[in-house]
């Protein structure tokens, strides 16, 4: 309860600071139109209005306050707005019988939703396997796990570009690219989580095992295994919130026409910030379901295996 | 087709001695654990150059190793005022502005409980965000140059900070508080000799998960606009011309630079945090 008040206070400050900066923000635009439209802006002139500064403008010319708060291109939009416009591409589109419109974020959230989880699935697996494989090779542990960590100071969005290319030449293009690069960023986490998962067994519960005489395959499935989930679930939550991150990058160096990276890149072409907003919104509010729809398939599985705390 | 055969038994060649060495009774010695990784790595560049060459793959698809490595040699200025545009001035500065940002926010969250639980909550929830999103808009607000992207890299890095330290300065036992409390330690007596310490290891955690963000940061907002150089515009130039072996250099540059930036923050901590279990081993 305590706990609640304090966010909800923090989330009031946040957005009445926000209120606050469109003013200062957007005041240069609102007044340069309020000019043209033939009303009294205080220093007349845009190059004294440049000179002054934009919290001498928003003193002077408190008419204009409202405005600012309600313009088509602003650089900062309010944030009723952008509540607005996701409604207008979202629940609006839905309402009109059309929810896979080019023009609706249910679409574009679905294009990149999908790759997300292609890549995810791909990633995990992967990593998943590469775990077992470290765990049981002495070898692999050696040799595999050193260039896995130098692997991810690669910033993955250098190679992007370069798997669109590679798999367009060789016929692939669509999902696939983009799932690619979400499993190369979900993979890393799941490893790291998967190994020390693996290894949590103490020695103890692995003497146990071996006076039962269990082979080691028993003692991987009845022991390692579920030692290693709460392990998992806690690298899976990262690793689906980095999958969506490349999906995103995904689509930026490829020129894709639908997806939330491509309304970003289209948005940032055209000048449409309220676009922007709305697609960084749709993508952060997609995240923040991903992850509590992990966190409760984490307490299901947990409390069905006797773990739950 | 020569090639693609002695490709299989090079790889099979590094495997075999890995293994020996690995299962050998020197695997624990620091000269063995370093040579692994490292023949692992030549053996893995061996095979991409002979299968390459030996199924006469086009470089428009995949550049072998000495491909780049020759328009590694030939670009030299180049790549170097790359490096310096994205890394030094866009990464860097965003760095260093987005991490100490983040710790004096993280001891004013200390202090006020009221202010922890709030903004914890929101901290946390920001941190798993597509926070790279916001690219597009910060480059118009700050403008084209490097002032952009050292902004993307100050919003990427703050968060993973801010909560690792926060929950750092928690890290202390009740005990210990109260051990200090009894020796009569001001808040910032207790600070700097306790709980500062205490947090290292986490607050280090996050140092280093950022030194990727604000590599990735730094990248990822040169392809929503950039001056005609750095890393970014660089690669997706050098994309649209088809010159994948320039592509590959820069990816070169930006491994070793992550690399190094990740060794050298690793090293600090090596040094600070010296008491730890994690680096006595």
């Amino acid at each position: 309860m305590k706990t609640l008040i304090a966010v909800l206070t923090v989330l009031a400050v946040i957005i009445a600071f926000w209120y606050a900066a469109c003013l200062p923000m957007n005041i240069k635009g609102v007044l340069t139109q309020a000019e043209r439209a033939g009303a009294e802006v205080v220093p007349v002139g845009a190059k004294e209005r440049r000179d002054l500064g934009e919290i001498g403008l928003v003193l002077g010319n408190q008419f204009a306050i409202a405005a600012t708060w309600s313009q088509d291109r602003p650089r900062l939009p309010a944030p009723h707005q952008v509540a607005v416009e996701l409604w207008k591409t979202t629940g609006a589109m839905v309402l009109k019988g059309k929810p896979m419109s080019k023009r609706s974020l249910i679409f574009h959230g679905w294009v990149t939703l999908s790759a997300t989880l292609l890549g995810f699935a791909m990633g995990t697996g992967l990593g998943i396997l590469l775990a077992v494989g470290i765990v049981h090779s002495k070898v692999m542990d050696m040799s595999v796990m050193p260039w896995a960590i130098v692997s991810q100071t690669i910033p993955i969005i250098a190679l992007a570009p370069m798997i669109i290319v590679v798999l367009y030449s060789v016929g692939v293009q669509g999902i696939l690219p983009k799932a690619i690069i979400s499993a190369y960023l979900s993979f890393f986490p799941v490893v790291v989580g998967m190994v020390k998962g693996l290894r949590s067994p103490d020695a103890m519960q692995l003497d146990l095992l071996r006076t039962y005489n269990a082979s080691a395959n028993q003692g991987f499935w009845a022991l390692r295994l579920p030692a290693s989930m709460p392990y998992l679930f806690t690298s899976l939550k990262i690793g689906i919130a980095a999958s969506l991150v490349g999906a995103i990058v995904g689509e930026l160096p490829t020129g894709a026409v639908a997806g939330l990276g491509a309304r970003l890149l289209g948005g940032s072409y055209y000048g449409q910030t309220v676009q922007i907003w709305s697609a960084l919104f749709a993508a952060a509010i997609l995240a923040a379901c991903l992850v509590a729809l992990l966190g409760v398939i984490e307490r299901v599985v947990l409390k069905r295996m006797g773990m739950s705390a | 087709m020569m090639l693609v055969i002695l490709a299989a038994l090079v790889w099979c060649g590094g495997w075999w001695v890995n293994a020996r060495l690995a299962n050998g009774p020197q695997s624990d010695s620091r000269g063995v654990q370093l040579l692994v990784p490292v023949i692992f790595g030549v053996t893995l560049l061996l095979v991409w150059q002979l299968l390459v060459k030996g199924l006469q793959i086009p470089m428009v698809i995949l550049p072998s190793p000495v491909d780049i490595a020759v328009a590694f040699g030939a670009n030299l200025s180049k790549l170097w005022q790359d490096f310096l545009q994205t890394f030094v001035k866009g990464a860097l500065s965003g760095y260093v502005m987005g991490c100490s940002a983040a710790f004096l926010m993280a001891i004013v969250m200390d202090r006020s409980d009221f202010l922890r639980r709030g903004l914890l909550p929101v901290g946390n929830f920001v941190a798993a965000l597509p926070i790279v999103g916001t690219a597009p808009i910060l480059v118009m607000w700050f403008g084209f140059d490097w002032h952009s992207k050292a902004a993307v890299v100050v919003v990427m890095v703050f968060f993973p900070v801010l909560v690792n330290t926060v929950a750092g300065l928690r890290e202390t036992s009740a005990m210990q508080r109260d051990l200090m409390q009894t020796y009569a330690a001001s808040y910032w007596q207790s600070f700097f000799k306790l709980r500062l310490p205490a947090a290292l290891p986490f607050v280090f955690n996050g140092l280093k998960i950022s030194t990727t963000l604000a590599l990735v940061g730094a990248i990822v907002a040169e392809f929503f606009g950039s001056p005609t150089v750095g890393m970014g515009f660089r690669i997706s130039t050098s994309v649209g011309k088809l010159s994948l072996d320039m592509v590959w250099a820069e990816i070169v540059v930006a491994a070793l630079a992550g690399s190094m930036f990740y060794g050298a923050v690793a090293m600090v901590e090596k040094i600070l945090t010296f008491w730890h279990p994690s680096q006595r081993g």
